[in-house]
């Protein structure tokens, strides 16, 4: 998965990232280095930042401290043009967000179509190829109010994998849907993966960021506690809060 | 394809697309019959006629009636003043018309000035706010005479002197100031987290506003900018105190001629025609729409 054979720098660095809203500090000074085709799971208790962290480095968000680098290149500096680095990073929400008022397939195209002035025809041809992957041709001319949570879902990882991105990142995507659609949702991600694309994901799934993560960050109060890869991360925590969390997940039995 | 998604109306197994319109058309008296059955019926219909005949009866013998009826409801006056002033209303359709162009275009970039977001908009932003506050705050009567008497005088070169234009124009500024509100609120209604996906895939503010967030903003307040349509339709008939010579200056002229105040009540019922129909249909849309969407939610 992490075999990367041209030893190049990180994808994506996190330099002392910090973030407040108002007086309400949600980022702490997170440092975090991502390599290329790794796939990072963000967690730790509801709160901690997971959700702002994914916002920030997409840029929807500004941050008031540090620095975030994709290739080396600072995307938070002053006069980057934000639209052009959003077009290399996808991202997809809990709540799916798809617009109401179009069809799948113009969802899909919408963003290629506009931003990156892309032809109709070629744009709705590469949909099809992505929505057929994903099992969901034949939901192209369906309105998404008329779609399964997970097909939403599906839908929406589509329309952030059209521009092609570097990374992507996904926050809690699975934690909308009924229990019986976790599973299609999660074997998308987990194809993805398995082709090498970089990615970030909050997620209360641990058993699936077992599964799934090259490495595992536990976030507490803004910070990154502990990052390591699962088996390390889940199997000898070595800080009490990490314990802590572990414990009540495993009490609730998601792990 | 359609622009709403499939059409999902289907009220009962046996209403074809057709019928259920015009059965709401009436709202309220028709379903009263097909829900009550006939005995209920008959009851209705017999409280109605004593009710509204015995009205009649009343008004008709009531002393003063003959002479009210010559000076409004006098069928010779009627038809006398009847050509005139149906020119006149004429002239309020067009004028009507002419204020409909401009204040969808005119609210909505407004609007969307006052719904820009970062630092580089704040002028844009605050001149939506002087605009709406100004225009919403000057009774229309007095912006209607002040641009319809006051600038013509002021005999300034290339602005246009007509009576008319500045008419318009102060029916369209005001109008567009309390519909560009109307957008607001349609579009402060889309949530947060739609334009965070449009700028997701890449799209900038502009596009993720026309694209993402005005359709959904648009169709929230419909039934708002309709019901705005019926009040302005009425209150074009305020530019006649600029000496136009639409359906209510003519019914004046009449008026002033013959002493006679019927020319008023065809005015009135030419206004009527066209406003019943129009609160009708907002009614019948607006009832759709809710239908619609208490439908698609899943
Ligand atoms: N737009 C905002 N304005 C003010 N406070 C915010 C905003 N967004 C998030 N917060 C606050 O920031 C903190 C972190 O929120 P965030 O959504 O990042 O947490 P999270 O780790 O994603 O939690 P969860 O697991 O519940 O999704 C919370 O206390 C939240 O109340
Ligand atoms: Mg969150």
């Amino acid at each position: 998965m992490s075999g990367s054979e041209v030893q190049a720098g990180p994808k994506l660095e996190l330099d002392d990232v910090r973030k407040s809203y108002g007086d309400k500090r949600v980022l702490n000074g997170i440092d975090l280095s991502i390599a290329d085709q790794e796939v990072i799971c963000l967690i730790g208790p509801s709160g901690c930042g997971k959700s702002t962290l994914l916002r920030c480095v997409d840029l929807l968000d500004p941050i008031n401290g540090g620095e975030i680098r994709l290739d080396g290149e600072a995307i938070t500096a002053r006069g980057v043009d934000a639209n052009e680095v959003r077009r290399r990073i996808g991202i997809v929400f809990q709540s799916y967000n798809l617009f109401p008022h179009m069809s799948v397939l113009d969802n899909v195209t919408l963003g290629p179509r506009r931003a990156l002035g892309i032809e109709r025809a070629e744009a709705e041809a590469r949909a099809m190829e992505l929505l057929e992957r994903f099992g969901l041709a034949d939901k192209a001319n369906d309105y998404p109010n008329r779609m399964s949570g997970g097909q939403n879902q599906r839908a929406a990882i589509v329309r952030s994998l059209m521009g092609d991105p570097e990374i992507l990142l996904l926050d809690e995507v699975t934690s909308a849907l009924d229990p019986e659609l976790v599973g299609e949702v999660l074997s998308v991600i987990r194809d993805l993966a398995d082709r090498g694309l970089t990615m970030v994901l909050a997620t209360h799934e641990m058993g699936f960021a077992r599964d799934v993560a090259s490495r595992v960050c536990f976030l507490h109060e803004g910070r990154v506690l502990e990052a390591a890869p699962p088996a390390e991360l889940f199997g000898a925590p070595q800080h009490d809060r990490t314990k802590q969390f572990l414990a009540r997940v495993i009490e609730a039995g998601r792990l | 394809m359609s622009l709403h998604g499939p059409p999902s109306r289907g009220t009962g197994p046996d209403t074809n697309g057709e019928q259920v319109p015009r059965r709401r058309l009436f709202a309220g008296v028709s379903e009263f019959f097909a829900e009550e059955g006939a005995k209920a019926g008959a009851v209705a219909v017999a409280s109605t006629i004593f009710f509204f005949g015995g009205a009649a009866v009343l008004i008709s013998r009531s002393a003063n009636w003959p002479s009210v009826r010559d000076q409004f409801f006098n069928p010779d006056d009627f038809s006398a003043s009847a050509p005139d002033v149906l020119e006149g209303f004429w002239l309020n359709i067009q004028l009507f018309f002419w204020a409909m162009l401009i204040i969808p275009v005119l609210a909505l970039a407004i609007a969307v000035m006052r719904s820009l977001r970062g630092p580089a908009f704040m002028p844009l932003r605050i001149l939506a706010v002087v605009y709406t506050d100004l225009f919403r705050g000057i009774p229309l009567y007095l912006l209607i005479v002040v641009l319809g008497f006051g600038v013509p005088a002021l005999q300034l070169g290339g602005l246009p002197t007509s009576a008319a234009f500045w008419g318009i124009a102060a029916l369209s500024l005001s109008y567009s100031a309390y519909t560009a509100e109307i957008y607001r609120s349609g579009i402060d209604a889309v949530p947060e987290s739609q334009r965070s996906s449009a700028r997701a895939i890449g799209l900038t503010q502009w596009q993720s506003m026309r694209f993402a967030v005005l359709p959904q903003a648009v169709r929230n307040v419909v039934p708002a900018l309709m019901n705005t349509v019926v009040s302005l339709q009425k209150d074009v008939a305020l530019i006649s105190i600029l000496g136009i010579r639409d359906a209510v200056r003519e019914a004046e002229i009449y008026k002033t001629r013959t002493f006679n105040y019927t020319s008023y009540i065809v005015a009135t019922l030419l206004f009527l025609a066209i406003s019943i129909p129009l609160t009708r249909f907002v009614d019948y849309y607006t009832a759709r729409d809710r239908a619609e969407r208490s439908q698609s939610q899943i």
